[in-house]
């Protein structure tokens, strides 16, 4: 593997500098350990949180548009992602867009530009997997995750549709697991790893939300993790959400960056890793 | 377009008095001498304007005014007391356009994004479209205003936002039904409140003048005659003015 | 009966206006029922996923429109991931609730009270939800 530092661009989005500045700041540190070099897009707006399901909305389609041209008149023709929602909606437009003459040409026109460029939005990870691979990877851990037991929860926007997403199999993914494993946890696996966590029911119906996340959590629990490694901030909001209504025994929920982050060598405490999972992960040790 | 023409100075009449331009204002037309600003052109017309005009030198926001030009589709913006007019112009004036007020505790609110959506949930309706921004009078980037707001980034809202004037134009025209003037008020109030450093050494001289250590020279001050006041005041020392790198919050680009 | 074939035609027309919104073809489903068993909001729904697709088969407008199951469809495509014929029903809920929101009809709503609650909640879902659910 060559070691030449290789520069993405890089799409926080909203909830990144809000809310979970953890999965934001893990991230930015665990590539760095790897050599990648991130390069924030300059005044980025909104994905636009969900791309349009019907024919004709192509209103639907302008932040992602939007970012899709910013990103390319800034030098970038990759852009990484970490928010599955802006994952989803920017790596669907992009699909979208490319596959319909029609709304192209009325997106350009309002837009006023000459031609959508062709950016590819990628996830942290693809970057894992097709850029540093696993064995290298595997080289870089300092502090091996030994003995921590972890259920890798997809969600459903990071794997669907599999046609346009392209990441895994949408009904019986590995890609986080065999990360995961390289950076030394245990990975359990559990029948919910899929399934989605209530979404945006959170504003509209808390209860059903919680209906749904209580599914996971349990499945989770009896496939004995110690802790749930999310990738969406969304995800983790309506599980931590779920535990705190329910007041049950808490299985601490972690991002995915935060793990990585901490096998590569970064101290726990400056992840933004919330509690209880802080306290877990604290009694890891120190680097070897 | 309408951005330039509406920002640029308000010419002489160049053309001779006698040539006049026909305008619609309200639908209705009238005949009026060419090289008025739309705010003469209405007076011209007859009307008595009680709202839609205030300060006349381009400040206030009160005179915001739509309009077309003769065989062009677009929609046009302007200050009616900084626009001039065009032979064929059809225009109206919205010197309002509801978008209620909250009311806050600035100093009991957090410096984040979620204060934005405590008060302004429909930030989150925001589609990117850009029309508050075509539409602004001012020029501002109010669509980047809106994100930075909704990122929690108040220094740049402070930024992007500080020319505001509040004409509320932007808020006619958007779908999200977004007040973004008053996002743009609350965020630089944030900013100020929360996140903009603390004089130091104003609060230093307020502790000193308070403990009276000044008093002295106020009342000696106080029962001088007004000439030997003004020759003081002609002869005062005036501190250089020192550059200050003030810290702030910096978006870094770069890992 | 003029009123039983108006009201016919209309159904109709709504049943096209969903099919084009949509672009599913619903009369390829065989009602092997995979959409139902994979959703994980069939609880939060009046008639289940592939009712859905049935009453749109047999032209039932009215019932479409009664039902609030595409109010409890989030999209997260598990539907159309196990579906053997490969129909998207996460679009044909889209399109459900698209005819709703152009005639203005939504089931939720937020005031200026709400504004404390909503502001602990992720941006990410009230982005989502307040372009799927209001107009």
């Amino acid at each position: 593997m060559s070691e030449e530092k290789k520069t993405f661009g890089y799409y926080p989005g909203c909830e990144l500098r809000n809310r979970v500045k953890g999965l934001d700041l893990s991230a930015r540190r665990a590539c760095r350990a790897l050599g990648i070099r991130l390069k924030e897009l300059k005044d980025w707006t909104c994905c636009g949180g969900l791309v349009p399901q019907v024919k004709d909305n192509y209103m639907g389609f302008l932040a992602p548009a939007r970012i899709l041209v910013e990103a390319h008149a800034q030098g970038f023709d990759e852009l990484m992602t970490l928010c599955t929602f802006c994952f989803n909606t920017l790596r669907r437009a992009a699909f979208f867009l490319q596959g319909h003459a029609e709304a192209r040409k009325r997106l350009e026109l309002f837009l006023g530009v000459e031609g959508l460029p062709r950016v590819k939005v990628i996830h942290l990870l693809e970057v894992l997997r097709d850029h540093v691979g696993l064995d290298r990877l595997r080289e870089s851990v300092q502090r091996p995750l030994k003995g921590l037991r972890v259920a890798p929860y997809y969600g459903c926007l990071l794997l669907r549709p599999a046609q346009e997403i392209k990441l895994d199999n949408p009904e019986a993914p590995t890609l986080i697991e065999v990360i995961l494993e390289a950076l030394g946890c245990e990975v359990t696996d559990f029948s919910s790893k899929t399934d989605c966590c209530g979404s945006y029911h959170i504003v509209t119906n808390g209860q059903v939300a919680g209906q749904c996340s209580d599914l996971i959590l349990r499945s989770a629990v009896k496939s004995k993790a110690d802790m749930l490694v999310a990738m969406c901030p969304l995800c983790q909001f309506n599980l931590d959400w779920r535990q705190k209504q329910t007041r049950t025994a808490p299985l601490p929920v972690v991002y995915f960056p935060q793990l990585l982050a901490l096998a590569l060598g970064e101290p726990v405490d400056t992840l933004g890793v919330a509690e209880p999972a802080a306290t877990a992960l604290s009694a890891l040790g120190s680097p070897t | 377009m309408a951005r330039q023409e509406s920002l640029a100075v308000v010419k002489e009449p160049e053309t001779p008095a006698e040539e006049t331009a026909r305008i619609h204002i309200m639908g209705k037309s009238y005949v009026v001498p060419a090289g008025l600003t739309i705010l003469k052109a209405m007076e011209y017309a007859g009307y008595r304007l009680v709202r839609g005009v205030g300060c006349r030198g381009g400040f206030c926001g009160a005179c915001a005014t739509v309009y077309r030009k003769a065989g062009d589709f677009r929609l046009y913006v302007g200050l009616a007391c900084q626009t001039g007019i065009a032979d064929g112009m059809y225009l109206t004036q919205i010197p309002f356009y509801p978008a209620p007020k909250p009311l806050y505790d600035i100093h009991r609110l957090s410096a984040g994004g979620e204060t934005i959506f405590r008060f302004f949930p429909e930030v989150a309706r925001c589609i990117q479209c850009n029309t508050c921004t075509k539409v602004c009078p001012q020029g501002l980037d109010v669509m980047r205003y809106i994100a930075a707001a909704q990122q929690g980034d108040f220094k740049r809202v402070a930024e992007l936002s500080f020319d505001c004037i509040a004409c509320g134009l932007c808020v006619s025209r958007c779908p999200g039904e977004i007040a973004h003037y008053h996002v743009g008020l609350l965020a630089r109030r944030l900013y100020a409140a929360h996140l903009t450093p603390k004089a130091i050494h104003l609060r230093t001289r307020l502790g000193e003048i308070q403990e009276g250590r000044f008093s002295k020279e106020v009342e000696t001050f106080c029962k001088m005659d007004r000439q030997s006041l003004q020759r003081l005041y002609a002869q005062r020392a005036i501190e250089p003015e020192e550059e200050v790198a003030l810290p702030g919050k910096s978006n870094s680009d770069e890992d | 009966m003029s009123q039983v074939i108006s009201l016919h035609r209309r159904e109709e027309e709504l049943i096209k206006e969903i099919a084009e919104l949509s672009e599913q073809n619903f009369y390829a489903c065989y009602q092997c029922g995979k959409c139902t068993s994979a959703c994980p909001l069939t609880f939060a729904m009046d008639e289940p996923p592939h009712q859905i697709l049935r009453f749109l088969q047999l032209g039932q407008a009215k019932r479409l429109i009664e039902s609030r199951s595409p109010w409890a469809c989030i999209g997260c495509l598990s539907c159309a991931t196990y579906c053997p014929k490969g129909v998207d029903l996460a679009r044909i809920m889209e399109a459900l609730r698209t005819v709703h929101l152009r005639r203005l009809d939504a089931p939720f709503c937020y005031t200026q009270d709400d504004g404390e609650r909503l502001s602990t909640l992720p941006q990410s879902a009230l982005v989502a939800a307040l372009r799927k659910v209001t107009w």
